[in-house]
């Protein structure tokens, strides 16, 4: 059974069709690397499956569910179990340190979990970082933060909005890295990216553009 | 407690320790309200008890007389004085003249109790000093100045009189009498030996009199009839006056209590109308603060909207955002009501030292009530800010520059 499935997905400003009758389907496991140019839709797609965001028509079924119709409480409850997500601009909390940072999604998720968190902030390479505030740290480390913040709670989903728009070449390959390890164990990835090197990586790429799928094919580069 | 509810404090703590500069902020709006509003409440508390006092100290508020033209016995006034209950009687000092001579000139001796009169008469203005024994007098003004008498004079007044058979001689000197050779009839030249420890100056007809102990009186006289007057200063409101007054004219037999009228009446609406000031001063300046505070705390919940919605991203219900913002707020307010109302009682003190030359009395009460009263603030004026930060979209605020 696929993971997720946009079904003839509109979403409309004004007269702007942002997003224009999108179908995409996304299995268990499955690395896409959603790209396209800018003003194409491609967070206005990620905000729709994240929940954080309602279509103007269609629906959003998954694990076989339309939330679509969903109440906004359920949604959250729903998004925080299902979902991970990674920002451009990291978004941590300033004041929290990177294991603080982790815990805050643990806290909302479920019970937060100090270990669990060390262990998840060892994983991208930052346990000797867990008591630095953000602004003691890197972007590539903030970043790595995020990701341990992300998959904290085991989602089935990662989303990833330009993920290494803000990082280095270095740093980025360590976030490429980490989905690759990521997508070894199992988890769904969907990364936004107008970056040919991190487009390349993933499993799948789907081009939009005009708020439309121009193109969806497997990628034949990839490397298991 | 549990995990969550540890991380719950971790979180708060760690915005209000590591935010600092920002929470100083915060945390000096509310200090400020905090100290002014405890300040004005235990000045608007004490102004009464102040004013009440300065009043008093402008004299007597209730005068007794005989209401049988002859003269106050000890057991009336003790008997008048129970009405008054204990810790609202200030003090009361009874008065007897008699008219002798001094030089062959009329004078007004007047017998009081030195050691109460200044709780009656705070006003008197005296150079030297106030007599504490038999043979000292306190010389008013004009008589000073009639007779050129100074501190440390010492002057000899005269009782003349003819010596009857029933008179107790005991206090005479063999040398003051003697006998009317023509008539056999045996006079007296009694006198009275002081000496000038002050001289009084009040600006009334207190200065045109002597003033010596009531012991003196009596052996000058001879005799002890009781008192012209009484003079009572009592701490209590008008009506309650009114009431101790009326209970003494109709159950103390001739004792004619009166209220000095113009002093207590003008000190119960000036008070009230101070009192009235003082509260709209108050709750103005509540008002204000309450403003301020909650434009500062509106300042420092719009700038995390961000966190905000980033919270709501990793699944957070509003109810929790509400709560954790709520409890920072509530701390603050708390902290800042607990500096605040220590500032405002040393305010309220610095205060009530300039203007009313006495230290304030500490109300207990008033910490708790301005903590209370902060954090209600603080907390409504975050409830405002933190309802709107709330329904952000987190996909607006997350997204890109
Ligand atoms: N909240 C919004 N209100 C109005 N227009 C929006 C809003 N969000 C996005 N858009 C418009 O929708 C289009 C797609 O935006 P977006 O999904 O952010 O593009 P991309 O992420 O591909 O750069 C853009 O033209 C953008 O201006
Ligand atoms: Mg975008």
């Amino acid at each position: 059974m696929s993971l997720l499935e946009l079904k003839d997905i509109s979403k409309i400003y004004g007269n702007l069709h942002a997003l224009d009758h999108v179908n995409l389907t996304v299995d268990q496991g499955e690395w896409i690397a959603i790209m396209g140019p800018s003003g194409s839709g491609k967070s206005t797609m990620m905000n729709i499956i994240s929940c954080m965001d309602k279509p103007t028509t269609g629906q959003v079924i998954f694990d076989g569910r339309d939330i679509t119709k969903d109440s906004r409480r359920k949604l959250t409850e729903f998004h925080r179990d299902k979902i991970g997500l990674v920002f451009q601009q990291f978004h941590l909390i300033n004041y929290l340190n990177a294991v603080e940072n982790v815990m805050v999604a643990q806290y909302y998720h479920s019970m937060p979990d100090e270990k669990e968190a060390l262990e998840a902030l060892e994983r991208v390479g930052l346990k000797d970082r867990a008591k630095h505030l953000p602004s003691q740290l890197s972007g590539g480390e903030q970043q790595r933060v995020c990701i341990a913040r992300a998959l904290i709670n085991s989602p089935s989903l990662i989303l990833a909005d330009e993920p290494t728009g803000n990082l280095d070449e270095a740093n980025e390959n360590i976030v490429l890295d980490l989905f690759r390890q990521l997508h070894k164990e199992g988890t769904s990835l969907i990364v936004v990216t107008h970056d040919p090197e991190v487009g390349e990586v993933a499993q799948r790429i789907v081009r939009l553009e005009h708020g439309k799928i121009a193109s969806d094919k497997k990628n034949e580069q990839f490397a298991e | 407690m549990n995990k969550k509810h540890r991380m719950f404090i971790r979180m708060v703590m760690a915005s209000l320790l590591r935010r600092r500069s920002r929470m100083i902020v915060a945390l000096l709006a509310i200090v400020v309200g905090a100290t002014i509003l405890s300040g004005l409440g235990m000045i608007y508390y004490d102004v009464p008890r102040q004013m009440s006092a300065q009043f008093r100290s402008y004299g007597a508020n209730v005068i007794l007389t005989p209401s049988d033209g002859t003269a106050l016995k000890d057991s009336a006034v003790n008997q008048s004085m129970a009405f008054f209950p204990s810790e609202q009687l200030e003090g009361y000092t009874p008065y007897r003249y008699e008219n002798t001579k001094l030089h062959n000139l009329p004078v007004t001796l007047a017998g009081t109790d030195f050691a109460s009169v200044l709780k009656t008469s705070p006003y008197w203005h005296i150079a030297g000093t106030l007599p504490n024994q038999n043979g000292q007098t306190l010389v008013g003004k004009h008589i000073a100045e009639q007779f050129g008498l100074r501190v440390g004079d010492s002057l000899e007044p005269i009782n003349s009189f003819e010596v009857t058979e029933d008179m107790d001689v005991t206090a005479l000197l063999p040398e003051e009498v003697y006998t009317d050779p023509a008539t056999g009839e045996r006079y007296c030249d009694h006198i009275l030996s002081l000496t000038v420890a002050g001289i009084l100056e009040t600006g009334g007809s207190e200065e045109d009199y002597i003033y010596v102990t009531l012991s003196d009186l009596k052996d000058f006289t001879l005799t002890d009839r009781g008192y012209d007057i009484v003079e009572v200063s009592a701490a209590a409101r008008e009506d309650a006056l009114k009431g101790y007054l009326t209970a003494i004219n109709q159950q103390v037999s001739g004792v004619s209590a009166k209220v000095v009228k113009r002093v207590t009446a003008s000190e119960s609406t000036v008070l009230s109308k101070l009192e009235s000031l003082v509260l709209i001063v108050t709750i103005v300046v509540l008002a204000l603060t309450m403003i301020c505070v909650a434009t500062t705390m509106m300042a420092v919940i719009t700038e995390r909207r961000r966190e905000i919605g980033l919270r709501k991203a990793l699944g957070a219900l509003d109810s929790s955002i509400v709560a954790e913002f709520l409890s920072e707020g509530l701390v603050l307010g708390g902290i800042g009501g607990l500096i605040g109302s220590i500032l405002g009682y040393l305010f309220a003190d610095v205060v009530s030292m300039n203007v009313f030359s006495s230290a304030i009395t500490f109300r207990p009460l008033l910490l708790p009530i301005t903590i209370v009263v902060s954090v209600v603030v603080t907390g409504l004026a975050c409830l405002i800010p933190i309802r709107s930060a709330v329904d952000v979209d987190p996909a607006l605020v997350l997204k890109g520059e």
